[in-house]
């Protein structure tokens, strides 16, 4: 706490009468608000959030370039099976002839296509029902959305997930993303409705309320803006958590069959005992990998919460 | 009492969606498990034989009818405890194969969840009370970088390193023994064999209760009673830990209730690395074998665990905190 008072002018309170006063303070306000940093510069002032967004960078640029800088095809199994690191094979072979460098660089595109797509699907779904149920606070509306989300909360998301990957029969990349993003829509969903339920009594709302504008342009013109930041780090969460459910259902064989990733990379190097072989390159470079994507995806969601809560910036 | 009358009536209605859900999941999919099953013991390119696959219907006690009287038949075999029969353990009712793997989960995970929350809570604590020092950086950066590793992963390097390089653990299974049974040989080697897997889940399993609590004890700890009591001139220590420290400790409490009904199937992904012969392992392996009916029993225990346990939690919090009830009657 520190003693000096925030500079922000308080208009008196009889200002309020006066319309004239009150479109003054409003440009004040705006003013204010033009002046302070852009959610630009607030990421990119923190330290963390800039090696985040760098990191980040380099994964998306090795996934769009991956044909041109994979020496081999993820699924070419023509060469020798667990040969050495070489010029030819700089992290070796497995042990049914892959090229395990080809392997790490093919295998960026799905964790990034699964975090992206997973993210956005579960963010859109978690955005809809959050929104309306929350702006129909006390309505049946609410009640029964409300109801769903509750369902969906206390139901163990990797069982289902599993359960549900066991029956199908097709197991295609999209097919995934589906699954993740219908089972963890419902936190994300649960932090906007309560967000929107203090949003929603402002002046702004009312204003456009009076101004005659239907529920739906209220929802998404008015009130959507103006949680931003919160939409764009459920985002993030939902697309770490889409990444760490593909690996792990891939880890365990039931991922995408038609593409290489990190996780099946995993459970063909666990399957064919690269334990007991100690073929260790094998066992860490696809988990590291996995483990720094999703450690940028945490640290751009630190500089995400400096925007939103302006009290942590002071910190960082 | 309104508060836990509800609360109550609402337990009952999530169980009864849980139930349909379980009900409908298998429904919505493509495909005849008895089909399947004719198909697994005949031999892939077996020509189906209708009648065989007739009497394996039968046996499986596979659903007849529409679905509605498929789900009445469904309700009455579930209130009568009948759940089936496993495929891959063909002829043991599932209920059987869930009771013998439920030992294993609930006393690997249970103690070390137990353990990770004490430790956590403590760690959480302490680094909010010394906010901004190095020990606060060390533990909460500590936690985040552990917090992005796969659990599965750690789980692969650990068996690696310390059970085929070194040797100092085994690297796979809960025990040696031919027959298990409760001598101090069986229980000693039982240790022995869990002894990798709890390091994995004592690494992970703390850091969401670190972060928690830390959170919780900053926000109180900025509240005007912990101001009066420093005021009245109230010690340090028992500021931290009687004033601050107890009311941050109340959301934990409810989480660990709601965390342990996640117990059963919760490390899944663990138990199928260390090839441990819990509750995990055996859904990984239904889900592998395609073995429906006791993939869906497991699949309902945990639900109906994970809902018994926010129940508890919701009572627990109506107790402890005042508050909860007020706003909710």
């Amino acid at each position: 706490m520190t003693p000096t008072q925030p500079n922000v002018p308080v208009p008196p309170s009889s200002s309020k009468d006066d319309p004239g006063l009150l479109i003054a303070a409003a440009a004040q306000i705006d003013e204010i608000e033009s002046a302070g940093p852009t959610w630009w510069q607030v990421i990119w002032s923190s330290k963390k959030a800039r090696f985040g967004v760098i990191l980040l960078a380099v994964y998306v640029l090795v996934a769009i370039f991956a044909p041109f800088i994979a020496p081999y095809r993820a699924d070419n199994l023509s060469f020798g099976p667990v040969e050495p690191t070489s010029a030819a094979h700089l992290f070796g072979t497995t042990t049914q002839g892959a090229d395990i460098l080809s392997q790490l660089i093919w295998g960026t595109r799905v964790s990034l296509i699964v975090g992206m797509f997973g993210g956005l699907f579960a963010t859109v779904v978690a955005l809809v029902i959050g929104l309306v149920s929350g702006y129909l606070e006390g309505t049946w509306v609410d009640d029964v959305l409300s109801f769903f989300m509750n369902v969906a909360l206390v139901v163990p998301a990797l069982p289902l997930i599993i359960a549900l990957m066991a029956y199908s029969e097709v197991r295609s990349i999209w097919f995934t993303i589906l699954i993740i993003g219908i089972i963890s829509w419902a936190g994300p969903a649960r932090g906007k409705r309560a967000q929107i339920i203090t949003l929603r009594n402002r002046d702004f709302v009312t204003a456009a309320k009076f101004a005659g504008d239907n529920t739906l342009t209220i929802i998404f013109r008015e009130i959507l803006p103006q949680m931003t930041s919160l939409v764009a780090a459920g985002f993030f969460g939902a697309a770490t958590g889409a990444i760490g459910a593909e690996a792990g259902l891939s880890f365990l064989g039931l991922g995408n069959t038609e593409s290489v990733s990190w996780g099946t990379m995993l459970y063909q190097a666990q399957l064919q005992g690269a334990l007991a072989q100690g073929l260790w390159i094998w066992l860490l470079l696809p988990g590291l990998v996995l483990s720094g994507l999703v450690m940028a995806l945490t640290l751009i969601n630190f500089g995400i919460d400096l925007i939103s809560n302006p009290h942590l910036r002071e910190d960082a | 009492m309104r508060y836990f009358v509800r609360r109550i009536g609402y337990f009952l209605l999530t169980l009864w969606a849980a139930v349909t859900l379980n009900f409908l999941i298998p429904r919505l999919q493509p495909g005849d498990p008895a089909e399947m099953m004719v198909k697994k013991l005949a031999g892939k390119d077996a020509l189906l034989d209708p009648a065989k696959v007739q009497a394996m219907r039968i046996m499986l006690g596979a659903p007849q009818g529409n679905l509605f009287t498929q789900y009445i038949a469904y309700i009455k075999q579930l209130l009568r405890g009948d759940l089936g029969v496993s495929y891959n353990y063909f002829p043991t009712p599932v209920t059987q194969v869930i009771m013998k793997a439920l030992p294993w989960t609930l006393t690997l995970v249970g103690v070390t969840m137990l353990l990770s929350f004490v430790v956590g809570i403590v760690l959480g604590a302490l680094a909010a009370w010394k906010r901004n020092s190095m020990f606060d950086s060390i533990v909460t950066l500590g936690s985040t970088f552990i917090g992005t590793l796969q659990a599965f992963w750690i789980a692969l390097l650990l068996v690696f390193a310390f059970g085929y390089t070194l040797g100092w653990f085994p690297t796979s299974g809960g025990y040696d023994a031919s027959q298990p049974g409760l001598n101090f040989a069986f229980l000693g080697d039982a240790v022995y064999h869990s002894i990798l897997p709890a390091t994995v889940l004592m690494l992970l399993t703390p850091i969401g209760w670190i972060l928690g609590m830390r959170n919780n004890m900053i926000m109180n700890l900025g509240e005007d009673y912990i101001r009066l009591a420093k005021a009245k001139g109230v010690p340090d220590k028992q500021v931290a830990l009687r004033y601050a420290a107890r009311n941050a400790l109340l959301p934990s409490i409810t989480g660990l209730a709601m965390a342990l009904g996640g117990i059963l199937g919760g490390q899944l992904l663990i138990e199928q690395t260390f090839d441990y012969p819990g509750l995990g392992r055996i859904m990984a392996q239904a889900a592998m074998g395609k073995d429906y009916p006791l993939l869906q029993a497991i699949l309902l225990f945990t639900i109906v665990a994970t809902l018994l346990a926010n129940l508890i939690a919701d009572m627990l919090y109506g107790i402890l905190d005042p508050r909860a009830r007020k706003a909710s009657s």
